[in-house]
């Protein structure tokens, strides 16, 4: 069992505050996932847990323990860096059995605990070498092998794939989505990659500028950004955003009007809408088709071909861009005048703040 | 015209030619003075010099029956590794605390530190004679092994600091979270990743005690004397005899000379570990 309860947390250094009072609850076995841009506070949040850094206020609470000022080495933690930080004076196995030897662990305990780890990671073969001698992947397995020996109560990783070539780092990400089962451990991850939070978490908790911005399972956060900031950030080509206008207004539907002309009529509860006020329209590019019978007129800009589908830009007349997903062997000129079909169950609409303005069937339900 | 690939050797043959030069220019002291402690002190004061003469181990003969070498030689053991123990123990800790968990202040203690090394040493002869007096510890090994270390301890924890920095910080924080104390941090990962620097200090605190002559002229006269001392007493009043000067500057030198030709690899590589990385 090993739960995790943040309450309030927060960190500054000097006058910045980094963390702006975070709290969060973390469940027995999750994988949790901390994303968000460069400089959202997630290394911090994540080293605050490690003890690695002194929170300025507020707590944290391991399995009803309060660990806020307890020395990193009693906290029962292990950590993945993202240099691997491994001791480049040990060889694979010393490295791994560091921590086992420290607790005065018996030796052919601690053997068999490497061994062990050597074998779910394949590590086997590369026990008696220095860390020098091995390559990025190789090292990467090794640093997850120390902290998979020790059998802590949580797992961190600290963006650990993003040294990592491209290849490797998908490979490696469906390693550690099989380590999570196979373990059946806790897991806190800190990524600035989306794809990585998407594919490994059970729970994703997305950070910016110090503060939580939403925590939900993946689809929960892909299908049902609580904010802009979310909407833009999850998802691969990113969700298209038009500015428009409130028209009309209902509890099952809303009426707007882009700033291109086109009027939409999306089932969403507009109530908390004021008419004439300015609201963003977000659509992604699977939402989008090609159709001459479409509402918006847009201006084709460049094509990505990945194989299996295709990707044209897309700007509106009032040049927002829009990127729409297409079968793989479409291809758009450059430059062409198309019309685009929206599909407006699957639209998401922010208020002037950014939020999101809910569905009218939930409300309805 | 010169090809690139005719400019590239040529510069390396200069580059070389100019090398052997300042080595040649370097040791030549060194060789002259090997050469006189062999003459006897007519073939060393002649004009022109003589390459050519009449080996003799006279000087050494007369060195050994006029003073015992070899209780020179231990007191300059003693001190040398006497203070560069104590100023590593020192040192140490302090760096560590410098490179890990820097302050505000820790830029401008370095600087403090290294400044002290910018007072003339006579500026403090007198308040140090008189305190060394008035503890009772003129003529000791003690007062030079504390004077030395007090002295070099900047340059040791500069030194040592600069490795310590080209450490990733990730690697002691993996140790803490292993569940390793300061110390066994410190002991267990930090000294064996940065002994290349470590060794390179101590070795460098060695010779700086080693060649010491200020201090060691003026807090001892016999019975802590190092070779320093031995060698000053060499240039007497009665007038300048250079080939036993010239031998017992040989027998000075010599132990601190093979010292560190056998170490010279260490020393190169870390000096240099923070250049390359």
């Amino acid at each position: 069992m090993a739960t995790l309860k943040i309450r309030n947390l927060r960190k500054g250094f000097d006058a910045i505050e980094i963390i702006k009072g975070v709290d969060l609850d973390i469940n027995d076995r999750e994988f949790v996932v901390f994303v968000g841009p460069s400089g959202c506070g997630k290394s911090t949040l994540l080293r605050l847990i490690a003890g690695l850094e002194d929170v300025t206020g507020g707590t944290i609470e391991l399995d009803g323990r309060d660990i806020t000022e307890v020395s990193p080495a009693k906290r029962d933690l292990a950590m993945v860096f993202q240099t691997y930080a491994l001791y480049p004076h040990m060889t694979v196995r010393k490295n791994m059995s560091f921590a086992l030897d420290l607790a005065g662990i018996a030796k052919s305990e601690v053997e068999k605990k490497v061994d062990e780890a050597a074998r779910i990671l394949e590590l086997g073969h590369l026990l008696e070498r220095k860390p020098r001698q091995l390559s990025g992947g190789q090292r990467q397995r090794v640093a997850i092998g120390r902290a998979i020996v020790r059998n802590p109560k949580i797992f961190l990783f600290d963006e650990p794939l993003s040294n990592l070539d491209a290849a490797l780092r998908v490979q490696m990400r469906l390693e550690l989505a099989r380590l999570h089962q196979e373990l059946q451990a806790t897991m806190i991850y800190v990524t600035h990659d989306q794809v990585e939070a998407m594919t490994l978490a059970t729970k994703v908790v997305v950070l910016n500028g110090g503060r939580i911005e939403q925590v939900g399972s993946p689809l929960d956060l892909y299908h049902h950004p609580a904010n802009l900031f979310v909407a833009g950030f999850l998802g691969t080509p990113k969700m298209g955003f038009l500015k428009a206008k409130v028209i009309h207004t209902s509890a099952q539907a809303t009426e707007i009007e882009l700033a291109s002309g086109p009027r939409l009529r999306l089932p969403r509860d507009g109530r908390s809408l004021v008419v004439g006020h300015e609201v963003t329209l977000g659509i992604r590019p699977e939402h989008l088709v090609i159709d001459p019978q479409g509402q918006l007129p847009v201006i084709t800009d460049v094509t990505e071909r990945l194989g299996s589908d295709t990707y044209c830009h897309m700007n509106t007349p009032s040049d927002e861009p829009l990127t729409v997903r297409v079968p793989g062997d479409f291809f758009c000129a450059y430059g062409e005048r198309l019309k685009l079909g929206v599909d407006v169950s699957h639209c998401h609409l922010f208020d002037e703040h950014g939020q999101a303005v809910s569905h009218a069937l939930q409300q309805a339900a | 015209m010169l090809t690139l690939k005719q400019s590239r050797r040529l510069q390396s043959v200069v580059l070389g030619a100019l090398a052997w030069t300042v080595a040649l220019i370097l040791f030549f002291p060194i060789f002259w003075m090997i050469l006189t402690s062999f003459k006897t002190e007519i073939d060393a004061f002649a004009t022109p010099p003589q390459l050519i003469f009449h080996p003799t181990l006279e000087n050494y003969l007369h060195i050994q029956e006029r003073s015992d070498y070899f209780h020179f030689a231990w007191n300059s053991v003693a001190i040398a590794f006497g203070s560069t123990i104590i100023g590593m123990l020192l040192a140490v800790p302090a760096a560590y605390s410098m490179a890990f968990h820097e302050t505000r202040l820790t830029k401008q203690t370095l600087l403090w530190m290294l400044s002290t090394k910018m007072l003339p040493a006579v500026g403090v002869l007198m308040p140090i004679y008189l305190m060394t007096k008035s503890l009772g510890l003129l003529d000791t090994k003690l007062s030079l092994i504390i004077i030395y270390t007090l002295i070099n301890l900047p340059i040791m924890v500069w030194m040592v600091y600069t490795y310590f920095k080209d450490i990733p910080k990730d690697i002691l924080e993996a140790a803490r979270l292993d569940g390793a104390t300061t110390v066994q941090e410190i002991v267990r990962v930090l000294l064996p990743i940065s002994k290349g620097g470590l060794a390179s200090t101590v070795l460098l605190s060695l010779i700086l005690c080693w060649n010491e002559a200020f201090w060691s002229l003026n807090l001892t006269s016999s019975s802590a004397a190092p070779l320093t001392a031995l060698i000053a007493s060499y240039s007497s009043p009665e007038g300048l005899f250079w080939a036993k000067l010239s031998a017992v500057s040989t027998l000075a030198c010599a132990p601190i000379l093979i010292f560190g030709w056998i170490s010279q690899k260490q020393l190169v590589r870390g000096l240099s570990f923070g250049a390359v990385k």
